[in-house]
């Protein structure tokens, strides 16, 4: 069939071994892991405090207490333990506001992207209305009101963070909906409902995807930024932003206090956002 | 021969966003101004008209796409002039359309199999598997591209996709909207054959719009002619190439590269 072999000469594209993606996955993994197991594979209990090893560096450090991998604070607690109870926390703030932040912004987004009409106008003012709040205003009041406390943060970023979603989502649908295969779709018969949850929400899916582990990654920052400000969950939880905010303190004599959750932070905040992307790269048909 | 379309006096209007005032309604566009004509059961009738001249306002109205503003078009004797979107939905399986643009009219992120079999599956059809494997066959694509997204496919290929999920429904009517202009020449020879070959073979109706006269001289018996939103002439093909009546198709003939060596020569 020599027709056929002409017709098939695009052949399938070979797809990129997506580094970032296996980088950024394994990453939040093992964090994952972590987090899950951290009573047992912690070696040390994370918040059982000793005057008499406070300030003890990393292994590798001359002077380094055995057993103790990243050295210890000032009261002796070990850092390593508390960056692994400390990803429990980070981990479930990260899980829970993101996925309610997106799925109240895509929501929202997408009725008023492709219903447009008054659903829309409704949609927008709202948004423009919440957005003349300066953020960071917004969610010390908010935290102020509510009491500290992991679900605090959760509704802070939440009530904060879901008009990124509705916005963006929403000019997509809007773009979207102005093609053609919507027309055909309607032509075929099917009906608005139908036409939103089947044709236009695959073609904005990749990009909700990238902004759902972007936001993450952002609600891991802001646990942390008010974990540093003493606003986050109560003291007695080892967190990052607390850990980091404690370390400052004593940067000079026990940097390791300070820099381990540091980078902790750094690269799950960077492997979040590189999880987007390379999940668009490997799994969007278009770009395949 | 009973007609499938009757239209009369069709009328639409837009609303003309810019020149919308800051306060109050914007004013309403006039895009076709009172056409009437039919289209019997079973023929092909070429709609031709420079650009803005309304050909793809009427072909959505015809499909109601759009909803007109006055007139009336009956379908099969319905009319279906103003009827909503439900009561719309069982007659749609019968009107077809085929899209200018088959990159835009094919979601992008449905595989082709999806995007025929989709309809189908709507208008609650049996055997859909086969059926898809046959609209494939008819439009001359190996079965494989059922597994095919619409980016992995040449313009050729996407359009005869959007001709397979318009025949695949066993529809009546099938609207064409420049459904060549985006292709080159060869691609754009071997669509109209396929077209040709399967309005004979299924009996279709099928009005095909284009700006191209070379493009309806070949396919159509009847031509409408539409110049600013009005019907200028509306005769049988032949007639209307051997002696165009209005100055504006003989404009539209004059256009044609060479459409007659020996006039050309003269
Ligand atoms: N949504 C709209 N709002 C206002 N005016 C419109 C709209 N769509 C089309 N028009 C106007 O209606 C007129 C007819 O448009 P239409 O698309 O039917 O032309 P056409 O004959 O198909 O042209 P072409 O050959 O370029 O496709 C044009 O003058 C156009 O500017
Ligand atoms: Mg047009």
């Amino acid at each position: 069939m020599a027709e056929a072999k002409a017709i098939d000469g695009r052949s399938m594209v070979r797809r990129r071994a997506g580094l970032r993606l296996w980088l950024s996955a394994g990453w939040l993994g093992l964090l994952c892991i972590a987090a899950l197991l951290a009573p047992w594979i912690a070696p040390k209990d994370p918040l059982a405090q000793d005057l008499f090893l406070g300030r003890m560096p990393p292994v590798w450090v001359m002077g380094a207490e055995p057993g103790y991998w990243l050295g210890t604070d000032s009261l002796g607690r070990d850092v390593l333990s508390r960056i692994i109870h400390g990803a429990r926390i980070a981990l479930m703030v990260a899980l829970i506001a993101g996925t309610i932040t997106c799925v109240i912004g895509a929501t929202l987004g997408l009725l008023a992207g492709f219903l447009r009409g008054w659903v829309d106008l409704v949609i927008s003012r709202l948004i423009d209305i919440w957005m003349a709040f300066p953020p960071v205003l917004f969610s010390i009041l908010l935290i102020a009101v509510l009491g500290p406390g992991l679900w605090s943060i959760i509704i802070a970023i939440v009530v904060i963070d879901w008009t990124r979603f509705a916005r963006v989502v929403r000019a997509e649908a809007m773009a979207q909906g102005a093609m053609d295969y919507v027309a055909s779709a309607r032509v075929a018969g099917r009906g608005r409902l139908g036409t939103m949850l089947r044709e236009i929400l695959p073609n904005v899916l990749p990009t909700i995807v990238v902004l759902l582990t972007l936001e993450m990654g952002i609600a891991v920052i802001v646990e942390a930024i008010l974990s540093f400000v003493n606003l986050s969950i109560s003291t007695d939880q080892p967190t990052w932003g607390g850990m980091i905010s404690e370390g400052r303190a004593s940067v000079h004599q026990a940097w390791w206090v300070l820099v381990f959750p540091l980078i902790t932070l750094f690269l799950t905040v960077l492997s979040f956002s590189q999880l987007g992307e390379g999940l668009k790269d490997r799994f969007d048909p278009v770009l395949r | 021969m009973a007609d499938l379309y009757q239209i009369e006096d069709l009328r639409l209007s837009l609303a003309d966003m810019t020149a919308k005032p800051l306060f109050g309604a914007a004013p309403r566009l006039e895009i076709l101004k009172g056409l009437s004509f039919t289209i019997p059961k079973g023929a092909v009738v070429g709609i031709v008209g420079g650009s803005g001249s309304g050909k793809s306002t009427l072909g959505r109205a015809l499909v109601r796409l759009l909803e007109p503003s006055g007139g009336a078009i009956r379908f099969d004797g319905t009319d279906i002039t103003h009827l909503p979107e439900p009561a719309l939905r069982p007659l749609r399986r019968r009107m077809q359309m085929i899209f200018q643009d088959p990159m835009s009219s094919l979601n992008p992120r449905h595989r082709v199999g999806t995007i025929i079999a989709e309809p189908l599956r709507l208008h609650g059809f049996d055997a859909i598997p086969d059926r898809v494997a046959r609209a494939l066959d008819h439009v001359g694509l190996p079965q494989s591209f059922a597994a095919r997204y619409p980016h992995e496919l040449s313009g050729g290929q996407r359009q005869r996709v959007g001709i397979a999920r318009a025949i695949a429904l066993e529809p009546d009517f099938i609207l064409a909207d420049e459904i060549v202009s985006g292709l080159d020449v060869s691609s754009q020879a071997q669509v109209l054959n396929l077209l040709e070959r399967l309005v004979a073979e299924l009996g279709l109706t099928l009005a095909f719009i284009s700006h191209d006269l070379s493009v309806i001289r070949r396919l159509c018996q009847r031509t409408i002619v539409l110049y600013r939103g009005e019907i200028v002439e509306d005769r049988p093909t032949a007639d209307l190439f051997a002696d165009p009546q209005a100055a504006y198709t003989r404009e539209l003939l004059d256009a044609i590269p060479l459409p007659d060596p020996a006039q050309a020569w003269a």
